[in-house]
């Protein structure tokens, strides 16, 4: 009985699956088959891709690591509080005694006038300019640590609640300059993105193009399966996976461009962070930015070729 | 098995290429079409397979109205016939027994049935032999025989044939006539477009002769 069932022909269901799985799986290979006959072509077309997919992926790497390298620095953020001139050396003291208690302080230090003298005098060059003084015209300090870290808007409220102080002349954020890194960084990814949204919109046309071509050089042939009774399914596949292939392609080769580039610059990245004191470590685009990529990469090419295959397949009628 | 019902066709450019055509051709009958050239011979051939589509009048072909047939089953409907042209229509850059192949890969059969009816059809053409060699190193009379068994290879119930020897010596040529009379004798439906009047009476099937667009002639077939 068991052996009557297993040689029982597979059901219509199960036919039509094998099928579509193997017309597919055709299609798959031959694509890629027509690709490797080409190969000089093939070659050219894929190493366009990868230019045009490695340009704003290694952009974005760029800006990956320059953000990664800001976030150590943003933690530092500090308040730096100027006091009034006049205000007396026991109360600018007391009041840095004080504000060490605050909750909202991480650490509150004291710079006093005759310390921020001494530092001028050490750093300028102004020593003769500065001994016609006849008075200190310098103010105490404090820096002031928030205990909230990095966080802009907690600073921005620690800011005003200490310029409230009667004894304070100008609170001044010495993150101020940090936003405005963070601005240039948003504006070059902004900027990025726009540009890999144009460089995107230029692999679809060339895989379009290519596509298109390769259409043509066939038209006889899709004239034929036409008139055998091809579905359109059955002529467009076939482009369809083509237009993949080469986004593949170009994904691999735009890989191989960004770990290459990322190779010649890790060196001097290393020396240069190492001069400002930081061991820098350069990422790579990883495990997520390598399937991004390809992904990227096979997702443009279908849409080109889609593009090339609605534009010129309904054009092909036999005569 | 093919009914047209008052059938025109007039092209965009306004010529008139068939002009109230009735004409049923019945299950396993064998139909020659002949007449001048641009008499509408190939016209009306290429209503059957929808290639074009008739201006007025109904097309019936395997129980199928073509004028109210969607686009999308055209391929339904020309899978059920077989085509033969003058020019054979092969793909050089494929061997013969892909050529031959093609149909069934279109249609999704298995590989395995594939390779079992491909043989078959070549076996039935006299070209076992020649099933890896390109089209291009065959002769016109060798090249015809591989467009009959991709045509046939699927088992279509109608052939349609458009001067299939129009390029052929006599000798070839009635060789391709008697491998259509024996597709015919296991009951598939021959229609056949030539000029080639001397060949069709030796045959004596049914003749229906076509005039400026019009059917001025329909002889029977000889009784056998």
């Amino acid at each position: 009985m068991a052996e009557v069932a297993a040689r029982r022909p597979p059901s219509r269901l199960r036919r039509a699956a094998n099928a579509y799985v193997s017309a597919h799986g055709r299609a798959l290979v031959g694509a890629l088959g027509r690709l490797y006959r080409t190969p000089l072509a093939s070659l050219m077309t894929a190493a366009v891709l990868g230019v045009a997919l490695a340009l704003p992926a290694g952009f974005l790497l760029l800006l990956a690591n320059l953000q990664g390298v800001t976030a150590g620095w943003e933690a530092d953020a500090r308040l730096s509080v100027f006091l009034k001139t006049d205000v007396a050396p026991d109360r600018y003291r007391a009041l840095a005694a004080t504000l060490e208690q605050d909750p909202d302080i991480a650490a509150a230090t004291l710079i006093t006038p005759e310390q921020a003298l001494e530092e001028l005098r050490a750093v300028s060059g102004m020593q003769d300019a500065l001994a016609l003084l006849d008075s200190n015209p310098l103010p105490a300090v404090l820096l002031v640590q928030p205990a909230a870290g990095a966080d802009p808007e907690a600073a921005a409220a620690l800011a005003e609640r200490l310029e409230a102080l009667p004894d304070a002349d100008l609170v001044q954020l010495d993150q101020a300059w940090l936003q405005r890194l963070a601005s240039v960084v948003e504006l070059a990814r902004r900027g990025t993105l726009v540009i890999a949204a144009m460089l995107g919109i230029a692999v679809i046309l060339v895989v379009g193009n290519t596509i298109r071509m390769a259409i043509e050089s066939r038209r006889e042939e899709l004239v034929i399966i036409k008139l055998l009774g091809g579905t359109d399914a059955f002529i467009r596949r076939p482009f369809l996976y083509e237009g993949c292939w080469y986004g593949l392609l170009g994904g691999v080769l735009a890989l191989l461009l960004v770990e290459t580039a990322l190779l010649l610059l890790r060196g001097p990245a290393t020396a240069l962070a190492a001069s400002y004191g930081s061991a820098l470590l350069v990422q790579g685009l990883g495990m997520d930015g390598v399937a991004w990529l390809l992904a990227a990469g096979v997702v443009l090419g279908l849409a080109g070729s889609r593009l090339a295959v609605g534009r010129h397949l309904r054009a092909i009628e036999p005569r | 098995m093919i009914r047209f019902d008052s059938v025109s066709k007039r092209y965009p450019n306004g010529y008139e290429a068939l002009r109230g055509i009735n004409l049923h051709i019945r299950r396993g009958e064998m139909v020659f079409i002949t007449g001048h050239s641009g008499a509408g011979k190939s016209t009306l051939l290429r209503l059957i397979p929808l290639l074009e589509r008739p201006s007025n009048g109904q097309v019936l072909v395997a129980g199928l109205n073509l004028v109210r047939l969607r686009r999308g089953l055209i391929p339904q409907l020309r899978r059920r016939i077989g085509m033969i042209f003058q020019d054979y229509r092969l793909l050089h850059d494929r061997t013969v027994y892909d050529n031959v192949a093609l149909p069934l890969v279109i249609a999704g059969v298995s590989p395995l049935e594939i390779g079992r009816r491909v043989r078959a059809a070549l076996d039935k053409v006299g070209l076992l032999d020649r099933e890896r060699v390109y089209p291009v190193t065959l002769s016109g009379g060798e090249q015809q025989r591989v467009g009959i068994a991709r045509a046939v290879v699927s088992r279509p119930p109608i052939l349609v044939a458009d001067e299939p020897t129009g390029n052929l010596d006599p000798a070839l040529s009635w060789e391709i006539m008697q491998l259509f009379r024996d597709f015919q004798r296991v009951g598939v439906t021959v229609v056949i477009a030539s000029h080639d009047i001397g060949l069709i009476e030796r045959l004596g099937q049914r003749v229906i002769t076509l005039e400026r667009g019009r059917l001025v002639d329909d002889i029977p077939a000889e009784a056998a």
